[in-house]
């Protein structure tokens, strides 16, 4: 495949640079934003399941029932869906703001459940122990649960935010920027199929950069691996 | 002192209901080490889960120290259980905490200042033997050092009493020995008021004052553990002591006999002396001896030949000699 005169103004004008930065802003951005909203809902899923440390029927079915919701509605529409409520929090539908409060609904409930899996690894009997000793129910999630899940708890962050890369690249369709504005409007609707594959060997070094900074950091925390 | 009355526990399970625990009574004293022994599935570990509330009765009283805890606010719950260590079969330890860490968890919890905390953590670690594993994490430990911190760690914030369910259930033999010697110089040292949960009869054998046999969810029998040991009168308490004489009850052939001793001529030799003196040749069917609070226990069961004049001379014998016997069915 031959390198077109596009690619090589993209690259010198730095636009191919700029979509890489920008994808990686708006992951890491969308990222930490869907965690202050996933980790307490993911711990609330978890607390407040039956036979969890505080069950809580209703309240646990009600959020079951909308991370669900949320969960089984294709991002692209979803997405389209939530312009408005981008347009009342930040006041735009347009631009990389608006894409990243989308990508943050639709991240948040994706993420709960990650955290919610990753608590329901620490064994039954390490809970049983504290309150034994008689932990409070938030010392219980502070000191224990979380502490005890975090190895999966990173490993877990590493998926999500991979997923969220995925989705920026979706929300190029819609106004975003990024890798994936750049394969649409410059390789797809132009016809340059190998600013496409350039877009794509971007995204994957991206994703392999992240998937190895996150399990170094799992694995360097996890102190159950015999050292 | 804790008390449990009438206490009952009920699980819903797919099939129905499922009793796990009816109407049970009794008292731990101060200072003992009471054993609950029973088969799995009898309710013991329900039982000593009731104790500190980990379950939750569905009506009774459990009584610490006269106070009834089913009816304390949460708060007041949190604070008593803080005097009542537990230790399990699996350990339970922190594992993404050091040895040291998961010693400090309680009085964290407690509110203790760290540096007070961590003092108190080291003589824990010395009393168990384990200084020098303080930066190790329990994934660097074996099953023995695991319980070990993890009796550390219950006896941090000075408990009262000490609940051991299965505790040495997932060790070998002879750690189970140097866990159980712990237990009981902690009892014997610092007075704390042991309750253990075990299916072993060698467990309550070696550690307890007093046992409780538990079946079918209901206690079949309590009382000093050299009474149930010499003459069961439950069961499911024979079946537990002596599980091999049960099994040669099948033996045909003549009058069987069991020779109990109780404490104090355990160690004369009997059956040789009865086989030289009334030249009966008999036959040990199964023996079982211990040593229990210093004194020799045990039970023998002879199988006698099938002839009414040697049977009636060797009953004579052992009535002379003052010994303790019964003649099995």
């Amino acid at each position: 495949m031959m390198i077109s005169e596009i690619t090589k103004q993209l690259w010198d004008n730095g636009i191919l640079q700029l979509g890489v930065w920008e994808t990686i802003y708006m992951t890491l951005l969308s990222t930490l934003f869907a965690y202050i909203i996933g980790l307490p809902l993911g711990v609330l899923l978890h607390v407040t399941s039956p036979g969890g440390i505080k069950p809580v029927k209703w309240l646990n079915a009600i959020l079951g029932f909308i991370v669900n919701i949320f969960r089984s509605i294709p991002f692209i529409i979803l997405m389209v869906a939530m312009l408005p409520v981008a347009k009342f929090t930040v006041g735009t539908s347009m631009g990389n703001k608006a894409m990243i409060v989308m990508l943050v609904i639709a991240a948040a409930p994706y993420v709960a459940r990650m955290v919610e899996s990753s608590l329901k690894e620490v064994p039954e009997g390490t809970v049983e122990a504290a309150q034994a000793m008689g932990t409070p129910t938030f010392t219980l999630i502070t000191k224990v649960l979380i502490p005890e899940s975090k190895p999966s708890l990173i490993t877990g962050a590493v998926i999500s935010m991979v997923t969220i890369l995925g989705y920026s690249a979706m929300a190029g369709t819609i106004g975003g920027t990024g890798l994936g504005q750049i394969a649409v409007s410059w390789g797809y609707q132009r016809s340059h199929s190998d600013v496409i594959w350039i877009c794509v060997l971007l995204t994957i070094v991206i994703v392999q950069i992240i998937q190895e900074i996150g399990t170094r950091i799992a694995r360097a925390t996890d102190k159950r691996i015999k050292q | 002192m804790i008390e449990l009355k009438n206490l009952t526990k009920t699980f819903r399970v797919p099939a129905g209901e499922l009793v796990a625990l009816r109407d049970i009574n009794l008292t731990v004293n101060d200072g003992e080490i009471f054993g609950i022994i029973g088969l799995s599935g009898a309710g013991k570990s329900t039982l000593v889960r009731c104790i500190n509330l980990l379950e939750r009765p569905d009506c009774g009283e459990v009584l610490i120290d006269g106070k009834n805890l089913l009816t304390m606010k949460e708060k007041e719950l949190l604070e008593t259980r803080r005097s009542i260590g537990m230790i399990f079969q699996g350990f339970c330890l922190l594992e993404q905490r050091t040895v040291i860490g998961n010693i400090c968890f309680p009085l964290e919890i407690a509110g203790v200042k760290k540096q007070e905390a961590k003092a108190r953590a080291e003589e824990l670690l010395s009393l168990v033997g384990l200084t020098e594993k303080a930066k190790a994490y329990p994934s660097q430990l074996s099953g023995g050092q695991k319980q070990r911190v993890a009796i550390a760690r219950a006896l941090a914030t000075r408990p009262k009493y000490l609940l051991c369910d299965e505790a040495t259930s997932a060790l070998d033999p002879t750690t189970t020995n140097s866990i159980l010697a712990l237990l009981q110089e902690i009892n014997r040292t610092l007075g704390v008021t042991i309750v253990v949960i075990t299916h072993e009869m060698d467990v309550i054998d070696r550690i307890c004052h007093r046992v409780a046999v538990i079946d079918k969810s209901e206690i079949q029998e309590i009382g000093e553990v050299s009474d149930v040991f010499t003459s069961p009168k439950s069961e499911i308490a024979k079946e537990l002591i002596l599980p091999s004489v049960k099994a040669v009850g099948q033996i045909k052939g003549g009058k069987k006999l069991r020779l109990v001793f109780d404490g104090e001529s355990a160690f004369l030799p009997v059956v040789s002396d009865l086989v030289l003196d009334c030249r009966v040749p008999v036959n040990i069917l199964a023996a079982e001896t211990k040593e229990i609070d210093g004194k020799a226990f045990g039970q023998i069961l002879l199988g006698l030949p099938d002839d009414d004049r040697m049977c009636a001379r060797a009953e004579a014998w052992l009535q002379t000699n003052r010994i303790t016997y019964f003649e099995e069915a």
